[in-house]
């Protein structure tokens, strides 16, 4: 499923919403939960999962084609860890 | 860095503020966002989202475990599971903020 389909179908389920309107709903939800991430804040959201962000350190690479050392500096990577509900829906607890 | 919490409440009024529906229905289509990525998800079924993620399903075979309290192994069945893959997009947004404010630190 894409973004489009996702969108599409809220659609179909609220006819009274202008599709436009929609689309700013599902745009709204994912740029609050970036923003969130953006600021260093962990979002949570019950039954679902929580994303949060991770330091990863900086630290010494190699270029695996030329054996080179490369500096690679300190970065933030965003983190997903799903929900106990979701979990468990995804292996057949309900 | 504000380390803040944020939940449902907040996403309901993000969506009150932006669309002017009432709260009560701005909640709704929260959880029905959640709710569709979620059945989507169960049924096996991955999510992408462009500029912000894919969500896919992977299985996982079954592994010995060990139970870290007793140290009894124990077998853990097979499962699915949720990957989050993070677009560039959320990727580069993250860095340039908290890597900035890293730098910043620093000097």
């Amino acid at each position: 499923m894409t973004k489009s389909e996702l969108i599409a179908y809220i659609a179909e389920k609220n006819p009274h919403l202008f599709h436009r309107d929609v689309e700013r709903i599902v745009a709204t939800l994912f740029d609050e939960i970036s923003a969130a991430l953006a600021a260093g804040d962990r979002v949570e959201l019950r039954g679902f999962g929580a994303f949060s962000v991770k330091r990863r350190d900086a630290r010494i690479g190699r270029n695996p084609r030329t054996g080179e050392t490369v500096r690679v500096e300190e970065k933030h990577i965003p983190y997903f860890k799903t929900g106990k509900e979701l979990r468990e829906r995804l292996n057949g607890k309900r | 860095m504000a380390d803040r919490t944020v939940t449902r409440a907040h996403l309901t009024e993000a969506v009150y503020q932006e669309v002017g529906l009432s709260r009560n229905e701005s909640a709704d289509l929260v959880e029905s966002v959640l709710e569709k990525i979620s059945s989507t998800l169960s049924g096996g079924e991955g999510v992408k989202i462009s500029s912000f993620g894919s969500f896919g399903v992977r299985m996982k075979g079954e592994r010995i475990g060990r139970n870290p309290k007793t140290g009894e192994e124990v077998i853990i069945t097979p499962r699915r599971v949720v990957v989050f893959r993070p677009s560039h997009v959320l990727k580069n947004r993250i860095n340039s903020s908290l890597g900035e404010a890293a730098t910043r630190r620093a000097t």
